[in-house]
């Protein structure tokens, strides 16, 4: 209790110092807890690409503190508190393992906004933000369908989670529908960031005969392996991955947070902040889809751009049935659109894939 | 010519001193370091040291400073008995992740019932896996003579193997939504190691490091055993002539630093990490071999190396949220205050002479 | 589940190239440890390697010189390391902690400007003809300079320790230092030359990932492999070609697990993963019937000072 007093105390007094300067001139302070190096080309690196663009969006209104490379648990908990006791108004804590940290630090810092990504939690100041990568996937497997000669596509997962599995899903329907002869070969990494585990697994599946490599991992590894062998597709992850376009690169799923942060900053300002639970995909520009280069057919290329066209406006939704589990029970009906409680929990694969998702 | 002569007793007065003289080299070569990524070099380091035992909120940092220095200590204590006496488990990660996975096994196991006993049973239960897992390098000696700094050493690998595959299988939480982590402890009242005062940062983790500084205090100034160690380590034949048994020492050193690194990994699971995850293990049992050194194996000097360590976390990682500093200067920094430590302490056991060198 | 789709000799040739990291680095680190010397830092001297290498290759256009820059880097972080243990005495296993930790830090502090740089290619010797051969083309035809590089190392260094009086000598300071001392062995001059080839072979080892395996420059891009390298060096109970024969050994059991799941075959990963540390604790108690194995001054600080 004694803490909770001491921090409310603090949190007052700095309140009250902040007051002082209300006259307009007051910054809003955003922090970022961040898992992995800022300089890792993916999945950090992007979550940093959003926090400078809050700072330029919103200039002088803003100031933008982060801590790179913080371990989930105990670690977490104090930068968090750290940047709420320094006067952060808004905290982006983005990793799935900052969950319960999050929770716990935004009871203590009831004035301060929190915003957890790809979590399920949520608390009055607590927000859970997330992107619909899989409708990326759906354009990636209509693509693959189309370019594939070999029939034989490669995935290189990350660890057999539900996030994983949904983009797998998405690909493999979206192949399958214009190329039923497809086969899927899945290959689990077992690390987020190993660029050498993955430019292994790349150059294991283009021996074992696929033509078209997607991944869920975020290093340019597998493309600089596909352009080793010359023939082999590929598509940017994460990051846009440009300088592998052309080719092999032909297309790419980017997180781009931009859009998100600089809203929910703005918010913030506004006052208007409430707590959300946002999963946002083509649409709102959470899930940019990176230029499709000449490599690709043109008429491939009109389709994959309908196709995004369509998810964006929401006239399309890529689970929509009929589709059935790989065990041939029924899971959607004709017509019947997934509810996202089940994308959320996604553990099976869909029919026609082969292989078990490992337990 | 400079020349090292070995002074027949180590110098108090440097044992003291090199400390303080090694923190001030750092002070420099750190501060050119932050200079030259343009920050000031003075407030970088006031930052880091100043900040979290001073500064405006310092009440939140210092109990931090017991729950980040209080596994270091933990695991340090108990490597310092076996490296005394030249016994190299350089394996406490590892037994450290076995001790977590035991205890939260244990806790999870019972889940959700509630009682008084399913604390305790945890703690037992991650004493004997940090035990147990030592024991496989301390057997490995004493039947094959194998060395236990490599055994130890690979084995934490299979542990981090092991801790992946619960997290991912066994212990996963079943209302994770099929994300990898078991439940939180902190969430089961009976398996939670929480603050035995609210905001003093003080758990039972704490508690037992401060038990087991002061056991091997006892021990190596008291005991029998205490002495079997020091003279292990310091004459080996004597030791053989004064009746100590090298196999029961191996078996003993081992097995007590792995028992404190299995009690380790069990307090933070439970406590301030809250659940097993694949990254739960963050490289304390790796730390703490360095604890154990910059507290020149002693009690008293681990426990101040062990809070200067959790220091220049607490303070590198507000120095970067407040001045930009990237996480990498920061690791050079202690990069650095590890390098200056090891080296000076040449001077407590070395007297430098100068001159020419005699025929060497 | 379909074991066709495995290609036997692209899997010997791809394990060939992804062993060739930890070959050089354990290679090194062999060396080092016959003089005596225990050097943890193997991690923090390769990832140190992979951003030279990286910067310079990129700076230069040459790949070559790349690898160079990254001996040289790798070989001036060990000097550190050697100061440390060799004149001020320090101990070795805290040192070799420390410097990874450094090593680690500083290298990402030095690949700042270097995220997402493509670096030059280095193309695969040409062979011409011999290349086209069947099955033996592909294994031993059709690599990049370094890989053969690599496995030269280990026939070098296998020749020096066994027939050279050089070999001998550092084979004696490993042994027992005193005795080297007694016999008038420069003991602290020559485990430092040890330790800075090490630092060198461990350099090239990871610049060998930063510009080849994978091509690109990631900070922590090593991701554990020094420590495999580490056990790479017992496993061989410190016999060069045997780290040869361990480097395909662990990198194949990687490439084969991939291979596996690529073929639909459901395999405990993790179970996998672990066993090349489980086989070498077994190689270690079977080696221990063998005294003479390990070096005899491994880890010991030493001091002339009787």
């Amino acid at each position: 209790m004694k803490l909770k007093t001491l921090l409310a105390s603090a949190a007052m007094a700095l309140g009250l110092a902040s007051g002082a300067f209300a006259d307009g001139h007051e910054k809003t302070k955003v922090g970022f807890v961040f898992v992995g190096p800022i300089g890792d080309g993916g999945w950090t690196y992007e979550h940093n690409k959003g926090r400078l663009a809050v700072e330029e969006a919103l200039g002088d209104a803003v100031e933008t503190v982060y801590v790179e490379s913080v371990a989930e648990g105990p670690d977490s908990e104090r930068v968090m508190t750290e940047m709420a006791l320094n006067g952060a108004d808004l905290i982006f804590t983005t990793s799935f393992g900052y969950m319960d940290p999050t929770i716990n630090i935004a009871a203590k810092f009831p004035d301060v906004k929190f915003e957890h990504a790809t979590g399920y939690k949520r608390a009055d100041n607590v927000s859970t933000y997330s992107a619909r990568f899989y409708e990326g996937r759906a354009i990636q497997g209509h693509i693959a369908g189309k370019m594939t000669k070999s029939n034989i596509i490669g995935y290189i997962g990350s660890y057999p989670i539900p996030e994983v599995i949904r983009g797998i899903n998405s690909a493999f329907i979206h192949a399958q529908k214009v190329n039923p002869d497809v086969e899927f070969r899945i290959v689990w990494a077992y690390t987020w960031f190993d660029p050498a585990k993955e430019a292994d697994a790349a150059k294991v599946l283009i021996e074992q005969g696929a033509d078209v490599v997607l991944q869920h991992t975020d290093s340019t590894a597998p493309q600089a392996a596909a352009q080793e062998a010359g023939n082999v597709v590929t598509f940017g992850q994460a990051s846009d991955m440009g300088q592998y376009a052309p080719f092999p690169r032909v297309s790419s799923i980017i997180d781009d947070w931009a859009p998100y942060y600089i809203a929910r900053t703005q918010a913030v300002i506004d006052g208007t902040w409430e707590s959300t639970d946002t999963w946002d995909g083509i649409g709102p520009g959470m899930v940019g889809i990176g230029e499709i280069s000449d490599a690709v057919p043109a008429d491939v290329k009109e389709e994959a751009l309908a196709m995004k066209a369509a998810i964006a406006d929401g006239s399309y939704h890529p689970f929509t049935g009929p589709i059935k589990k790989q065990d041939g029970s029924d899971w959607l009906a004709d017509g019947e659109v997934a509810d996202d409680g089940t994308l959320a929990g996604m553990n099976f694969y869909v029919e026609g894939l082969t292989g078990e998702i490992p337990q | 010519m400079i020349q090292l002569e070995k002074r027949p007793q180590p110098s108090r007065l440097f044992a003291y001193l090199t400390p303080l003289l090694a923190v001030l080299a750092t002070f420099f070569f750190g501060g050119l370091l932050f200079a030259a990524l343009g920050k000031d070099p003075v407030t970088s380091i006031m930052t880091i040291f100043w900040e979290p035992l001073f500064g405006e909120f310092s009440f939140y940092y210092r109990p931090q400073l017991l729950i980040k220095g209080a596994p270091l200590v933990l695991i340090a204590i108990g490597l310092s008995l076996g490296f005394k006496a030249g016994i190299w488990n350089i394996g406490a990660e590892g037994q450290y992740v076995m001790g977590a996975l035991f205890g939260a096994g244990v806790g999870l196991a019972f889940y959700p019932a509630e009682s008084v006993f399913i604390f305790p049973a945890m703690v037992l239960a991650g004493a004997f896996g940090g035990w147990a897992w030592a024991m496989i390098p301390a057997i490995l000696k004493v039947k094959f003579g194998t060395n236990e700094i490599l055994v130890s050493l690979m084995l934490v690998y299979v542990a981090e193997q092991f801790l992946a595959s619960m997290s991912l299988g066994l212990l996963k939480n079943p209302e994770g939504f099929g994300f990898p982590g078991s439940r939180n402890l902190q969430q089961y009242a009976s398996a939670h190691n929480a603050e035995i005062f609210a905001g003093s940062g003080m758990h039972w983790g704490v508690v037992a490091a401060m038990i087991a500084v002061i056991f091997a205090y006892v021990l190596l100034a008291r005991h029998r055993l205490g002495f079997a160690v020091r003279v292990t380590g310091e004459a080996p034949r004597a030791a053989r002539f004064s009746g100590v048994n090298p196999s029961r020492l191996i078996l003993f050193c081992l097995g007590t630093s792995g028992l404190l690194a299995g009690l380790a990994g069990l307090f933070e699971v439970a406590g301030p990490a809250g659940q097993v995850s694949i990254d739960f293990n963050v490289g304390y049992g790796f730390t703490a071999i360095i604890v154990a050194f910059l507290g020149r194996l002693h009690p008293v000097g681990i426990v101040l190396a062990g809070l200067l360590m959790a220091l220049t976390y607490i303070g590198g990682d507000i120095a970067q949220s407040q001045l930009g500093l990237p996480a990498a200067a920061i690791q050079v920094f202690q990069g650095m205050l590890l390098f200056f430590l090891l080296a000076l302490d040449l001077l407590t056991n070395y007297r430098l002479r100068f001159g020419r060198a005699e025929a060497a | 589940m379909d074991l066709s789709v495995i290609n036997p000799i692209l899997l010997v040739a791809a394990l060939m190239s992804a062993a060739t990291p930890i070959l050089l680095a354990a290679t090194g680190e062999l060396v080092v440890e016959r003089a005596g010397v225990l050097n943890l830092g193997v991690e923090g001297m390769m990832i140190v390697g992979a951003i030279c290498g990286f910067a310079i290759a990129v700076e230069t256009g040459s790949p070559l010189t790349g690898f160079v820059a990254a001996a040289v880097g790798g070989a001036v972080l060990s000097l550190l390391f050697a100061f440390l243990t060799q004149v001020t005495l320090a101990n070795q296993v805290a040192s070799g902690l420390a410097l990874t930790l450094f090593g680690l830090g500083l290298s990402a502090l030095l690949g700042q400007g270097y995220v997402g740089v493509k670096p030059p290619r280095i193309s695969d010797i040409g062979f011409g003809p011999l290349a086209d051969i069947p099955v033996i083309g592909p294994i031993l035809f059709s690599h990049d300079p370094i890989l053969y590089f690599g496995i030269f190392l280990v026939a070098g260094v296998w020749a020096v320790l066994k027939f050279t009086r050089v070999g001998l000598i550092l084979r004696a300071v490993g042994e027992n230092h005193d005795a080297a001392h007694a016999l008038g062995y420069k003991v602290v001059r020559i485990r430092t030359l040890a330790i800075m080839f090490g630092g060198a072979c461990a350099g090239m080892g990871g610049a060998y990932i930063s510009l080849i395996r994978v091509p690109q420059w990631t900070e922590g891009m090593t991701a554990g492999v020094g420590w495999i390298a580490l056990a790479l060096v017992v496993f061989a109970s410190w016999k060069p070609w045997r780290v040869l024969l361990g480097a395909y050994l662990f990198g194949g059991i990687t490439q084969l697990q991939l291979n596996l799941q690529g073929a639909g075959v459901a395999i405990p990963v993790e179970y996998l993963a672990m066993s090349p540390y489980v086989i070498t604790i077994v190689v270690l108690v079977v080696l221990s019937a063998d005294k003479s194995a390990a070096p005899g001054s491994l880890g010991r600080t030493f001091h002339a000072s009787h």
